[in-house]
């Protein structure tokens, strides 16, 4: 499967230079950059694993895209997104949010149907990959 | 003698002051009662309204202003003593101002000031029987139109406002950065359980965010709610399964009774659905109760505005929805049907751009060129999330995003389950559209112009995109609204 969480996951995954731009755009908007990792892609996991706090004081795409290539040489075959964060009133929140990174094979997840009385079913969602401890999972 | 005096007085039009004189029985003008202040100071804490007023033929502007104040607030067609046991001067509505409209021979704005202790803390149905009742009906008028309210701060702060709002529904749905992307199941009308299920899973696993019920879903004999809540809850599980992202489907718990009502929307919760719904005609009162349900159960309430077009299509009568955004807002709601521009409902691009901002926006500045009238900051009320539904296709993408910005949920109904390829294959084009489409705008690229290009460039590796623009690729609604803004700016002389 392919996992399309974020910005742009139904499109060929971003180039370099189209990371980029994705970033200049941000800065532009006065949005702090924020690199982020993980093993575990179920929709609620909410708290990936931080590379570092939001950049806020990097002004330059090129400083960002340093960050986000340290992050791939240290996290290869893990999801990583990049985050745009806006201090603003009436926002306070993440404006963009887009993968940049894949593993190799993305095991996707199994749906676990616990069936209750009165045709009721209760779902959960359960990632493949967290079958296996952290570190052996992808 | 003491007649001819009265009779002087009578004759005049400003508010009678000689209190033996002003509470005769009889009728007097309704700016001798003192409806018409022409100097009145606006006070913070006041409610005002401006209303489009056509006077019946003979009627003065001023007189037919101050007559909609006094009918909407504490005046009746005779002259009472018993006004005379209160504070009556305070509890009057003051009309205080009276525009001719421009381009319009016989129609002004009438703006009224009502003071806060006229209406009930965070009751919609109290505000509303003030200012949209009898008031309507009356006979001096050949017609009335609620353009636009300003709530003060005290006032919005008895208020609710949208039980989830913008920012936490991102948060829920782990979805930022673009518009989020829905469809109406169709046929409307007439598929069972089984088969309504289908589209919903379809669809969301296509590249859809939400897909919803339409307005007139409820419990009808080829469908009942439960068999579509167990059936759309197994196609939202599924697709959220197979492609790692947060879905929801817009349950309509609309139904005959508040115990109804409460019953479907508990079910809903029951079974893991993020979203539910309901319908302008189930009314106010019930609107805020299913607000403040919506608030305790960490539910999104959407909203079907159906209804609405019966008062606010027509220029001249009715009530403009600009202010129904602004009361349902303030009712709670956190999906509001506001207009697309493009597609196939009523919609100048200047009015849905001023309710747009009253959606959306922290402060909404008076903008006479957007219909907005008043200065409206809202005081801390969650934002609530416009929706784009009717007639609109993935070949329009670059005029959506362009006109309607990040924060909108677009529905392409037929526009999916319409795709010459299938249900997901329509899904995926808008899916694709949109993201190519944001990706340029971010880019710096100027998608007003060359957006037909992004759509054509990704359509080449695209294919259910490519047929999307082929079957849809004319298809334009273009007709002269009814309802427009009456101001426009007016240009600076080059010298």
């Amino acid at each position: 499967m392919r996992l399309t969480q974020g910005q742009f996951s139904f499109l060929p995954d971003l180039t370099d230079e189209e990371i980029t731009k994705q970033i200049t755009y941000a800065l532009s908007q006065g949005w702090a950059v924020a690199v982020e990792s993980t093993d575990d892609p179920h929709p609620r996991n909410t708290y990936w694993d931080m590379w570092g706090q939001p950049m806020f004081d990097i002004a330059d795409a090129a400083g960002v895209m340093m960050e986000v290539n340290a992050c791939r040489k240290a996290n290869k075959n893990k999801y990583i997104k990049v985050l745009a964060f806006d201090s603003n009133r009436g926002f306070e929140t993440i404006r963009m949010s887009f993968l940049i990174n894949r593993p190799s094979a993305e095991d996707g997840f199994e749906l676990v149907r616990a069936e209750g009385p009165g045709r009721n079913v209760n779902y959960t969602i359960r990632s493949y990959a967290t079958e296996k401890p952290t570190g052996a999972r992808y | 003698m003491q007649e001819i005096v009265e009779r002087t007085v009578v004759d005049s039009d400003k508010q009678i002051t000689d209190m033996k004189v002003r509470y005769k029985s009889g009728v007097l003008k309704y700016k001798q009662m003192g409806y018409w202040v022409p100097d009145y100071e606006v006070k913070d804490t006041d409610i005002l309204a401006a209303f489009r007023i056509t006077p019946q033929d003979g009627v003065d502007p001023e007189e037919a202003a101050a007559a909609v104040a006094g009918e909407s607030s504490t005046a009746t067609w005779t002259v009472v003593w018993t006004d005379r046991l209160t504070d009556c001067e305070n509890y009057r509505a003051k009309a205080y101002r009276v525009d001719p409209i421009p381009g319009s021979d016989n129609q002004y704005m009438a703006y009224i000031a009502y003071d806060l202790d006229l209406f009930e803390e965070g009751s919609i149905a109290n505000l509303t029987a003030s200012i949209i009742g009898n008031v309507f009906g009356f006979k001096p008028l050949k017609a009335l139109r609620l353009e636009d309210m300003r709530i003060p701060t005290a006032y919005l702060k008895t208020f609710q406002g949208p039980a989830t709002g913008i920012i936490a529904e991102r948060e829920r749905l782990n979805c930022y950065g673009r518009p989020l992307l829905g469809a109406t199941m169709k046929p409307k009308l007439g598929l069972s359980g089984r088969n309504y299920g289908r589209v919903v899973y379809e669809a969301l696993k296509g590249g859809l965010d939400f897909t919803k019920d339409d307005e007139n879903i409820n419990s009808q004999p080829f469908m009942h709610w439960r068999d579509r809540y167990l059936y759309c809850m197994e196609g939202v599980n599924k697709a959220m399964a197979e492609t790692g992202e947060i879905k929801g489907t817009y349950l309509n718990v609309t139904a005959a009774t508040m115990e109804d009502m409460y019953e479907r929307a508990e079910f809903a919760k029951q079974l893991g659905s993020v979203i539910i719904m309901i319908d302008l005609v189930i009314g106010y009162t019930a609107i805020q109760s299913m607000a403040k349900w919506a608030r305790r159960n960490d539910m999104i309430l959407h909203l079907h505005r159906a209804g609405h077009s019966t008062y606010t299509r027509q220029k001249s009568h009715g009530v403009s929805f600009r202010v129904i955004a602004k009361w349902m807002r303030m009712a709670g709601v956190d999906h509001i049907h506001a207009g697309t521009v493009v597609g196939k409902l009523e919609g100048d691009p200047n009015v849905i751009r001023g309710i747009y901002d009253t959606c959306r926006e922290v402060n909404v500045p008076q903008k006479l060129e957007h219909g907005i009238l008043f200065d409206q900051p809202w005081a801390g009320l969650k934002k609530m999330m416009p929706v784009a539904s009717g007639g609109i296709h993935a070949g329009q993408m670059h005029q959506l995003l362009t006109y309607l910005g990040d924060d909108v949920v677009l529905q392409f109904g037929g526009g999916t389950i319409g795709h010459p390829g299938g249900i997901q294959a329509g899904a995926v084009a808008n899916r694709v559209a949109l993201e190519c489409m944001v990706k340029a705008r971010n880019e710096g690229i100027d998608i007003w112009n060359e957006g037909p290009d992004v759509l054509v460039k990704a359509a080449k590796w695209c294919q259910p995109l490519r047929a999307a623009l082929d079957t849809w690729k004319d298809v334009t609604f273009d007709y002269a609204s009814t309802d427009s803004v009456d101001y426009v700016p007016t240009p600076t002389p080059a010298l």
